[in-house]
């Protein structure tokens, strides 16, 4: 397995019904490295996440994950694989405390029990800054914090590779900052990040290479001055 | 070996038969094919409808049909109440799978429950003049209470396709549950509009009901045994298409007359079953699915 | 702290049931006890997949009586006694558990319940056909002699279903506390989100739906005897679908305590109410409650409880 190939969708395509949301979308992620994928609202952002993660099957096309092909793989065996996501509009488990919260992948998708799986827990709601909240009921988070809580829960299940799915959206300039921080902490740490977002200056800050998907296709792909520069970006952006 | 007489008249039946399932059908495809409302208590709503016809038809001799069409607007009322119900204790609060289920299986309680207390198990009928007649074609026999329902059906779906393509309101209850946003703009509020489909779901009860029992005898128990007919004309019928809900009806009427006939008609309720499962694991999406 | 709770109620109950049956009272209130018995075991069974797990069985009347006609036939055919009938409508029912989940299970939960319903149907419809058993007029079973240490074998059947609640009870509270449970939980919470947390949603929820449906079909293996004539209308009552689902509903829905409670208040409320009001109006009686609790307090007693203490985590 080389370096380069760490994760690779090849020539995805991915339709409900009679529209086409996937068509043919190849892209390579390098381990450790910090990816972008932006695109207009509808562009197909989430599906191709949904493909990845394993929420959804891809009618055509591969996905390979450290040299193994996982398109036939369920989800749940793609997590404990190492392919961790949060979700644009956070999914928590209302009936639980935080702290349980993240228990669920730390059993289930890292394999960590009793003593340890505490331990471990108590070391993301720090990263997190979640301490103070560790008992309180899920349902009761903030917005911000159940984002915190989205990338917890993702930090968990202990991934190789994390894709973050609008972490940002709806929050506060600082609050951006926040999240930003945290991820960055991630990636030192060497876990691979696919960043989706609108935040223009978060991504720009944060990605190696950035993606561009418009109507399910790949129109872009390269670093991010290249990106901001490129004429089919723009007009993606901004119709003709 | 199979007598063909035999075979045309099963068919001929099924489809009749099938027609029919369509009128019973439909108020399925408007909650739950394009409501998303898991209405299971709408054969009960039937079997309430089949009910007011008798006591209208014993009382007055009301005939079925008439009664049928009379009692409709007090179903499309009975209908808006109960998604009013719905809304607030569920819908608003994203609890409609679990909560919103037995909602329903308590209202199916409710209603079968009643009936038998006021009207007791007994099977019930009515008196038409056309009811017990038969038409002859040949081999094939036509009994009109089979091919009456059949008939009302098909123009009761008419009436459903032509409003729910043509009119403001029938188009909104088709967007409703695929883009409220886009309703809210064009200045249609999206409850009001779940309002109306579901009280004309409802509303459909009641003509269903009154076909019902013109071609056989009722008794309240009698709803369970068409919650599975309903759903697997639901889902193989394309969830919320009104043209894949009476062929799909059509196909389960076939298949269920030709096990009645060929096997007995205790089995005929295993059908449906069987295809609704069928259905769900080949093409979830159905004949005409979105 | 639940260990201690659990621990308390089980002695509990095996102490009322010696006292009850020391007491030397009428055969009649061995009767009414196990009803209340067979529903707690049906209540929490209906809970393990309901409650727990999120997805609603509307044809407990399918397993239970599944459990009961399974009795039925190793009865007539083999004479075989007790345990094996419990371990057979245990096995088959959890079977059927597995059969309907593997069928339904990967489409939306919607599916699942319909399945339930329909199945009650075509199980009955069988049942009816099937002469060996009885067909719709029903068939007699006699029961076995008079055991040593027990007044009558309807007091055995109480002794037997209080050890059936027992084992009922203690599976679904190991089930919750345990790894299991906490999926479960998550399944229900959010299923998407748990099956991209590493939790194996599909191969829980059969382990659900064939717990529960083992659990309902050995409360059903007794009833023979207990009934001693089978007929397909009492077996299939659709009283077996609602107090099922009322009684976690009206006792609390998230822990093993809830269907108990139901079960224990219901259930007697129900024995009390048949000496005075018809049967058609208790269940009226008992669907209106439904309804009720489902609108106004979804988490049943133990909700309730919860709010007034000030409400918070499990």
């Amino acid at each position: 397995m080389t370096a380069d190939g760490f994760l690779e969708v090849e020539n995805v395509t991915k339709r409900f019904g009679g529209f086409q949301a996937l068509s043919s979308v190849s892209l390579r992620v390098r381990q450790g490295e910090r990816f972008g994928l932006i695109g207009p609202n509808g562009s197909g952002k989430t599906t191709l996440i949904n493909c990845i993660s394993g929420t959804l099957r891809n009618d055509e096309g591969k996905i390979v994950f450290e040299g193994r092909d996982i398109t036939a793989v369920p989800a749940h065996r793609r997590t404990r694989l190492g392919i961790a996501r949060s979700f644009q509009i956070p999914k928590p488990f209302a009936s639980m405390t935080v702290r349980d919260n993240l228990k669920i992948p730390l059993e289930y998708a890292a394999r960590a029990h009793g003593v340890a799986a505490g331990e471990q827990a108590q070391e993301i709601l720090h990263l997190m800054g979640l301490e103070a909240k560790a008992h309180a009921s899920a349902a009761t988070l903030t917005q911000i914090e159940m984002r915190k809580l989205e990338l917890g829960r993702a930090m968990a299940a202990k991934p190789k590779l994390l894709v973050a799915d609008e972490a940002m959206a709806g929050l506060s300039s600082a609050e951006v900052d926040d999240i930003l921080d945290i991820l960055f902490q991630l990636n030192a740490r060497g876990i691979t990040i696919i960043m989706i977002e609108h935040i223009m200056r978060a991504v720009m800050r944060f990605s190696e290479r950035i993606a561009v998907l418009d109507a399910g296709e790949k129109i872009a792909e390269g670093g991010p001055e290249a990106i901001l520069a490129n004429a089919a970006v723009e007009r993606a952006y901004l119709g003709q | 070996m199979v007598s063909l007489d035999l075979l045309a008249n099963a068919v001929v039946a099924g489809i009749l038969l099938g027609g029919f399932y369509a009128a019973v059908s439909l108020g399925v495809s408007i909650a739950f094919g394009l409501l998303d409302v898991v209405n299971i208590a709408h054969p009960v709503f039937v079997i309430l409808g089949s009910y007011a016809v008798y006591v209208t038809n014993t009382a007055f001799g009301l005939d079925p049909i008439v009664a049928g069409v009379v009692f409709t607007p007090v179903f499309y009322a009975i209908g808006v109440v109960v998604y009013r119900v719905y809304y607030v204790s569920f819908e608003k609060k994203g609890q409609e799978s679990l909560r919103g289920l037995v909602f329903f299986f308590g209202v199916l309680f409710i209603v079968e429950v009643g009936l038998t207390l006021m009207y007791g198990v007994d099977y019930r009928l009515v008196e038409a003049s056309y009811i017990g007649e038969s038409l002859r074609f040949g081999p094939v026999g036509i009994a009109l209470r089979l091919l009456v329902p059949c008939v009302v059906a098909m123009l009761l779906t008419l009436t459903l396709y032509v409003y729910l393509s043509k009119t403001f309101l029938g188009r909104a209850i088709k967007a409703v549950s695929q883009d409220s946003l886009a309703l809210r703009l064009m200045g249609a509020d999206p409850v009001k509009v779940k309002d109306v489909a579901f009280g004309i779901a409802i509303a459909t009860a009641s003509l269903a009901g009154a076909l019902l029992i013109m071609i056989g005898p009722v008794e309240p128990s009698m709803n369970r045994e068409y919650i599975g007919r309903v759903f697997a004309v639901a889902v193989l019928g394309g969830m919320g298409s009104i043209g894949g809900t009476f062929l799909a009806a059509v196909i389960i009427g076939v298949a269920e007359s030709l096990t009645s006939t060929f096997f007995g008609p205790s089995w005929a309720v295993a059908v449906s079953f069987g295809v609704l499962l069928l259905a769900l694991a080949v093409r979830p999406a159905g004949l005409f699915g979105r | 702290m639940r260990g201690r709770t659990f621990g308390v109620v089980v002695i509990g109950m095996v102490l009322a049931g010696v006292l009850f049956m020391r007491l030397g009272v009428n055969q009649y209130y061995y009767f009414a006890a196990y009803v209340i018995l067979q529903y707690v075991v049906l209540a929490t069974a209906w809970n393990i997949l309901g409650g727990y797990t999120g997805y609603v069985n509307f044809g407990t009347a399918a397993f239970f009586a599944l459990g009961a006609y399974t009795s039925v036939v190793l009865i007539k055919g083999f004479a075989a006694p007790l345990p094996v009938l419990l371990a057979a409508g245990a096995a088959v029912a959890g079977l059927l558990g597995l059969g309907i989940g593997y069928l339904t299970l990967r489409l939306r939960g919607v599916f699942f319940s319909i399945a339930t319903l329909a199945l009650a149907v075509v199980l009955q419809t069988m049942v009816i056909n099937w002469e060996y058993v009885g067909g719709a007029r029903g068939i007699s079973v006699v029961r076995p002699g008079r055991l040593p240490f027990f007044g009558s074998y309807v007091e055995f059947l109480f002794a037997v279903m209080l050890l059936l609640a027992i084992l009922a009870i203690a599976v679904a509270w190991w089930i919750e506390t345990s790894r299991i449970g906490r999926g479960l939980a998550a399944i229900r919470d959010n299923e998407e989100a748990a099956e991209c947390m590493g939790v194996p949603t599909l191969r829980l929820k059969l382990v659900a739906t064939t717990v529960s449906g083992s659990l309902m079909g050995i409360a059903g293996a007794p009833f023979p005897y207990y009934v001693t004539f089978v007929e397909p209308a009492s077996a299939f009552d659709l009283n077996y679908a609602v107090n099922s689902l009322a009684m976690p509903m009206i006792g609390g829905t998230t822990t093993w305590v809830g269907p108990v409670i139901g079960a224990i208040l219901l259930g007697t409320a129900q024995q009390v109410a048949t000496v005075t009001i018809s049967s058609a109006l208790n269940l009226l009686i008992v669907g209106i409650i439904l309804v009720a609790f489902v609108i106004l307090a979804p988490d049943g007693l133990l909700g309730l409880v919860q709010r007034l203490k000030g409400g918070g985590g499990a």
